[in-house]
């Protein structure tokens, strides 16, 4: 039965993290934006504990649901990670991506790993100190094209031997270096093989042969680390692996391809959170200067700025509802690819035309770095790009409404 | 709880209306936008799937089950068949509905028993006014307390069926100072003294539908002609299941425009491959679609508001809005999809193209 309330049990726990936003995010906001590669500790410290205490899930971090989907999960789940994940990213987008938490990495061993695999991998962000996991895919050569991994796993006696560079790899400074986490590497044990023989490999912090090479320098999201790491002859044990060794089996890859079903709705509802920030900005000096909006005059007697200010209001509701129905189809048990995609293109456009509308707006004010606007703008533009940039999910958007393989339309 | 889920019967009606429109609407969308007449026979069976009569009130012989999101479903089917014929055949919803809602029980008493019956019976309302920036709060038809009843005064354009109907429902401003809450709705006659009807309309698109213009000259009726009495209505409530009806027939035409050049798309080769293999075609493609679902969205959010018992005001202007701009930019690309085929009135996509155009220009049509 068609139904778009949120009930009241969801409303309060969404309170507790715009509060987390509010009050812990927004004040350090501009200063992680503006000092790009100083850790906000003391911000860690305070997300890892009201995560242990309060199990309030933040960033990426599916473990602790099963395989980020399935039918098993609670009916909610999804649906209450897309609604929190636009609360936090209401606060700030950057700081979101940079919680302690087993983020991609975990969601890789999630989907691929054995049961001993993910005890022996993820125990360790239920206790101690801070940690973060990641997952390092892209190479210098390739990104949205992720089948031509050209980075190596080769099997030497009771090891595997990594080699290669993987870049755009998101926490992979905290996650190789800076705590006690991992990094899951995706690498070929066969090269001829193709698709197949690309395997997941979860490579401790601190291994030998593993280096932080750099760490980017970027547009917005600063807060977050994205780190390129480097293989060279890094010693890995056997049972690193996760999965099975064999070839033929496709098993890990198209696994974690699936995630994406899970995660397109997450970076969507991220945009929306962001979207949200400079609408309610921008909402709240319109009424400082008495410009009121007036719903449902002439259309042709509204100002531009009404008119405007409609069109990001109309924009971000309809990215929010399909990245509701994404979600709830996940909790429902239906498969939702195309939808996931339609939310993901849709809310990553509409946001960064969002941002942008909203520091033009906001005139002299919207451009000056004393307000967040122009960092929200900046933020933005990640959504439209990762996780599947705008074209590649027009291009599966495109390809299940035509009914389409990726051979015929590429 | 969030649920995007039809239930059961709604999922039904969507079935049943759909093949009507996809088998019979459809065939004679196009011989209607010629002609600008519609087939009898095509009326007469869609008014036995009781549209009108469902909502009214069971002691009027209806099936007394009114819900907008359901309403929105059924505008959607019926815009994807033909948005002209969807317009005709629920036009009498826009006098009975407002009656079954806000209507006093001598009103109800009156006008209701009819749209229970087996025949279709026509009926309308006057909303729109022949002025560049029209707008449903600041109505310029004028309706003066005079003795025992009312003087109505001005002009009324888009009034569709005022030709055939027996009594109209015209809006019109009691107290201009007031916005919406200054408008009311009187019930006249068609044939009543002062009111002309003029010849019909020439419009750009919607052509199978009758609309003609209404001009108001000292047009008296009695204070019992006023919908709900001293209560007066709730205008704003009403205009707002206007633009959720409209918009689900967008949604429908939007729909149709797709489903058109997604099957063309792939049918079509150039280079030796079917276009839709294109990038080019196919993002315009994907496009249509990621539009379609967010504006039905959009729709039956508002929809869901108002059967909640909320003006939702705001949601439906917004989302009759966003339908405006989309239905014209997805039947636009519906046209361009075909390239110089689509402009050939061989093909229905141009049809929808200004039959889209529409949104825009016109409110307060259709309801829910």
């Amino acid at each position: 039965m068609i139904d778009f309330e949120l009930e009241p049990q969801i409303l309060s726990r969404l309170q507790m993290f715009h509060a987390v936003s509010e009050h812990m995010m927004r004040p350090i906001s501009r200063d992680c934006d503006e000092h790009e590669h100083t850790k906000p500790t003391k911000f860690y410290e305070s997300m890892w504990q009201a995560s242990a205490a309060a199990d309030i899930q933040v960033g990426n971090d599916r473990s602790k649901k099963a395989d980020g989907a399935a039918a098993s999960a609670p009916r909610r789940a999804n649906l209450m990670t897309v609604l929190s994940t636009e609360e936090l990213c209401w606060g700030d987008a950057g700081l979101y991506l940079s919680t302690p938490n087993s983020g991609l990495g975990g969601a890789a061993v999630m989907a691929a790993g054995t049961p001993e695999q993910k005890e022996r991998f993820l125990k360790r962000f239920k206790e101690g100190k801070p940690k973060w996991g990641a997952m390092a895919i892209t190479e210098p050569s390739f990104g949205s094209d992720s089948s031509q991994v050209t980075t190596t796993a080769t099997r030497d006696g009771d090891h595997w031997v990594i080699n290669g560079t993987k870049i755009f790899c998101t926490a992979g400074e905290m996650a190789a270096e800076k705590s006690e986490g991992f990094v899951v590497v995706w690498a070929t044990v066969d090269k001829s093989a193709g698709r197949p023989g690309i395997k997941p490999f979860v490579v401790e912090h601190n291994t030998p042969g593993m280096t932080v090479a750099r760490v980017e320098n970027k547009l917005g999201i600063r807060a977050s680390d994205t780190a390129a790491l480097i293989f060279d002859n890094c010693r890995i044990p056997l049972d690193a692996l996760l999965g099975s060794a064999e070839v033929r089996k496709e098993g890990g890859f198209k696994d974690v391809m699936a995630t994406f079903d899970a995660t397109r709705p997450i970076v969507a509802a991220m945009a929306i959170g962001v979207g949200r920030a400079a609408l309610d900005f921008v909402r709240d000096f319109l009424k400082d200067q008495k410009v009121a909006i007036r719903y449902g005059i002439s259309p042709r007697r509204l100002t531009a700025v009404e008119r405007d200010f409609m069109e990001m209001e109309v924009q971000l509701q309809a990215a929010r509802l399909l990245t509701w129905r994404a979600a709830w189809m996940l909790d429902t048990g239906k498969r939702n690819s195309l939808e996931a995609s339609m939310a993901k293109a849709k809310a990553g456009l509409a946001v960064t035309l969002i941002t942008q509308k909203a520091v033009e707006l906001l005139g002299p004010l919207g451009y000056s770095r004393k307000i967040l606007v122009e960092k929200w703008m900046r933020d933005a533009k990640i959504n439209d790009i990762f996780e599947g940039t705008q074209q590649i999910n027009m291009i599966i958007i495109a390809r299940r409404i035509l009914n389409y393989s990726s051979k015929e339309l590429n | 709880m969030i649920d995007f889920e039809l239930s059961e019967e709604q999922q039904m009606i969507r079935d049943s209306v759909g093949a009507f429109a996809r088998e019979e609407i459809r065939p004679a969308a196009r011989p209607a936008d010629e002609s600008g007449t519609i087939p009898a026979a095509l009326i007469a069976k869609a008014w036995q799937f009781g549209f009108v009569s469902g909502a009214i009130p069971e002691k009027f012989g209806g099936g007394d089950a009114r819900s907008a999101v359901t309403g929105a479903i059924v505008a959607e089917e019926l815009g994807f068949g033909d948005i002209s014929i969807a317009l005709h055949v629920l036009a009498p919803r826009l006098f009975a509905f407002p009656i079954v809602e806000m209507g006093t029980d001598d009103q109800r008493a009156k006008y209701l028993k009819r749209f229970a019956g087996p025949d279709f019976a026509a009926a309308t309302a006057a909303v729109m006014e022949p002025r560049f920036d029209f707008d449903l709060s600041a109505q310029q038809v004028s309706a003066k307390r005079d003795g025992a009843g009312y003087v109505l005064n001005g002009g009324k354009c888009y009034v569709p069926l005022a030709a055939e109907s027996d009594s109209i429902l015209v809006y019109a401003a009691t107290d201009a100072s007031k916005g919406f809450a200054g408008v009311d709705g009187f019930i006249v006659p068609r044939g009543a003294a002062g009111v002309t009807i003029s010849e019909r309309e020439k419009n750009m698109g919607l052509k199978a539908l009758a609309t003609y213009e209404l001009t108001f000259k000292d047009c008296r009726v009695g204070a019992d002609a006023r919908l709900g009495g001293d209560k007066g209505i709730d205008f704003s409530r009403l205009m707002s299941e206007s633009r959720v009806a409209f918009a689900a027939m967008g949604v429908g035409v939007m729909n149709a425009a797709f489903e058109y050049a997604r099957d063309y798309a792939k049918e079509r080769k150039a280079f030796g491959v079917p276009i839709a293999t294109k990038q080019a075609i196919a993002f315009i493609l994907a496009d249509m679609a990621i539009e379609i679902d967010a504006a039905r969205l959009l729709v039956w959010e508002a929809a869901y508001k108002l059967d909640k018992g909320g003006d939702a005001l705001k949601e439906s202007y917004l989302a009759k809005n966003y339908v405006s701009q989309s239905a014209l930019k997805v039947t636009d690309n519906g046209v361009q999809v075909l390239g110089g085929h689509g402009y050939i009135r061989e093909h229905p996509v141009e049809m929808w193209l200004r039959d889209a155009r529409g949104f825009s220009a016109i409110d307060g049509i259709a309801t829910v």
